[in-house]
């Protein structure tokens, strides 16, 4: 009523600044480009394709389904199938993209390309700093840039890699079962479903 | 202690430099070179002056936040001012093509114009005052109106709602502010019995036991002192009574259609009135360039002025980090039912100290009638509900 109010405030804010020199723990900013905060596990920012093995271009996942480049509400997506056919992790011929563009300038991060994946191709990273000088080629991603290997997926997502692994072995088991030999052409590998609809 | 001849020197030095300077020219244009050498060191200092604060107040604000404030330019972030300079010197200068072009050019000149002449009346040292006018403190506060009037210039060349309603704000509130300001200085001439702001100065620096006669130690003066505190950062649009550019609710105020260095020039004249009220703040209550003890006369009296002006910005900066803006209505209420009963109060206040005469009965007399008045009216002002939390007519 008598301006004590007042006071008290301006007392705080004087505790705050004088505190701010002393104390390192009020101070709640961390310094980005010098001091970076680890992502937490879930972070999601901008989707890679996993590939098996040692070779991207063998290893890739992927085999230009298509159904991420329709899916994609914004349209960031560009997919060429390839005319022929080559073996993929397990051995079987699939077709392959030929080119795989994502437009990172486009891409608004919603992860519904990896939800509709039924290969477990493509899944999302953690890397967030992908401004680039070149605003014309430098902010499509093509699939060289894209491809990224199993390993550096348990690097960054242990817990998904680790489920998504235990399920592609149970079932690349149970089609190898099945089918006795990798005879099965048209068919393709059994479809695992899609993540979203667990 | 003043007539020991370094201590001298020191004290006068940007006097005697300006004389040795003004010596070599003939002697038919010696009054004008004079004028003309002050002007522009005051034209030179204040803008410094502002660069110092602002980064003084980024990184300040920011520590009361818990935040660092600027530290990428030059170490711990002091080149600052001069990335914000570059930036809005090289930036578009926009003129809306509604706007009424003359006076949306006009309004930043005339602000920057005004804010800088009221410099010419305030001592900044001994034997620092740029002209030592009688009537000094009325042509402060002359000045200082017509920083209504460009103000508004800006809101109503604009052609926007928000620049016009943020005019029309500070128009209320400058000009409801003025009445207390001038009347909390009235006290002090009453007292003094002079206009002039060097003659104020001369009565305050006096020392009993090595302590000052400041006005600002006496039961009126203080009191004079909070409400000129008050009226003054209300004066210069100063959070928390920010209202006139209010970000939160108009964009920017009466400044929204400025870009580009007449966005600075705003700037720069909302920082060099704060420099001209607090140096006249300074000059009235505090002494003015008078040492706080006897003991430190021996530095030079610059300095004092130049610490004190520092010390009141650093305030200003204070409550900004504080307090939350006032509502319209509060503004207005605070202003008339309540600064301006207490400061004529304290007009009264004044003339009975005035003839009381020497003694101890003035002190307790004066200090029982400021204190009765001041609870009195809090307490009033409390149940009429114009303070406190705010009462909801139709949403409890």
């Amino acid at each position: 009523m008598f301006g004590e109010g007042i006071l008290k405030g301006l007392a705080e804010t004087a505790k705050n600044f004088f505190g701010s020199y002393v104390s390192a723990d009020r101070l709640t900013t961390v310094e980005y480009p010098e001091k970076r905060l680890e992502p937490i596990e879930a972070a999601r920012v901008f989707p890679f394709l996993v590939y098996d093995g040692g070779d991207w271009q063998a290893g890739l996942r992927c085999v230009a389904c298509q159904i991420c480049e329709k899916e994609c509400p914004p349209k960031c997506i560009y997919i060429e199938k390839s005319k022929d056919k080559k073996p993929d992790a397990v051995g079987k011929m699939q077709f392959y993209p030929t080119r795989f563009d994502i437009d990172v300038s486009v891409c608004m991060s919603c992860q519904i390309c990896v939800e509709v994946c039924p290969f477990d191709a493509i899944k999302m990273d953690k890397l967030f700093e992908l401004a680039t000088d070149d605003r014309f080629g430098g902010l499509i991603l093509d699939r060289g840039m894209l491809a990224k290997s199993n390993q550096y997926f348990h690097g960054i997502h242990p817990t998904e890699a680790a489920e998504v692994d235990a399920r592609l072995t149970a079932e690349r088991a149970k089609s190898a079962a099945k089918a006795g030999a990798p005879a099965a052409k048209d068919a393709g590998r059994p479809q695992p479903p899609p993540p979203g609809e667990k | 202690m003043i007539d020991h001849p370094i201590v001298y020197q020191a004290d006068q030095i940007f006097v005697l430099l300006k004389h040795w300077l003004i010596g070599q020219l003939p002697s038919s244009v010696q009054p004008a070179a004079g004028v003309l050498l002050s002007v522009v060191v005051i034209i030179c200092l204040f803008p410094a002056l502002f660069a110092v604060t602002t980064i003084i107040e980024r990184k300040g604000l920011g520590r009361m936040q818990n935040r660092l404030g600027p530290n990428r330019t030059g170490p711990f972030g002091i080149l600052q001012p001069i990335a914000d300079g570059i930036k809005s010197l090289t930036k578009e200068d926009i003129v809306p093509t509604s706007a009424d072009g003359v006076v949306h050019f006009l309004a930043p000149v005339l602000l920057v114009v005004v804010v800088f002449m009221g410099f010419a009346v305030l001592p900044m040292g001994r034997n620092m005052a740029l002209t030592d006018m009688d009537a000094g403190l009325l042509f402060f506060f002359a000045i200082g109106a017509s920083t209504e009037l460009s103000v508004f210039m800006a809101g109503w060349s604009s052609r926007n709602k928000y620049s016009l309603l943020g005019a029309m704000r500070a128009v209320a509130q400058m000009i409801s502010y003025e009445v207390p300001l001038l009347l909390s200085s009235v006290a002090v001439v009453m007292i003094t019995g002079s206009l002039s702001l060097n003659k104020i100065v001369e009565a305050q620096n006096h020392y009993t036991w090595g302590l000052p006669h400041w006005y600002i130690f006496t039961p009126w003066g203080l009191a004079g002192f909070l409400i000129f505190c008050i009226a003054a950062t209300a004066e210069t649009n100063r959070s928390p009574f920010d209202l006139p550019e209010g970000e939160s609710e108009l964009v920017a105020g009466y400044h929204t259609e400025y870009s580009g260095f007449k966005f600075a020039l705003f700037f720069l004249g909302e920082y060099v009135g704060m420099f001209s009220i607090s140096g006249l703040g300074a000059t009235l209550f505090l002494g003015g360039w008078s040492a706080p003890l006897q003991i430190l006369n021996f530095i030079p009296s610059w300095f004092w002025f130049f610490s004190k002006l520092m010390a009141a910005i650093c305030v200003f900066i204070w409550m900004r980090g504080t307090f939350p803006r006032l509502r319209q209505d509060q503004l207005m209420n605070f202003a008339w039912k309540f600064c301006l009963p207490l400061v004529l109060t304290n007009l009264f206040v004044t003339a009975l100290w005035r003839f009381l005469g020497e003694g101890w009965l003035r002190w307790a007399l004066c200090t029982a009638i400021l204190v009765v008045v001041y609870v009195a009216m809090a307490r009033a002002e409390m149940r009429s509900g114009h303070f406190g939390s705010r009462r909801y007519r139709y949403a409890e």
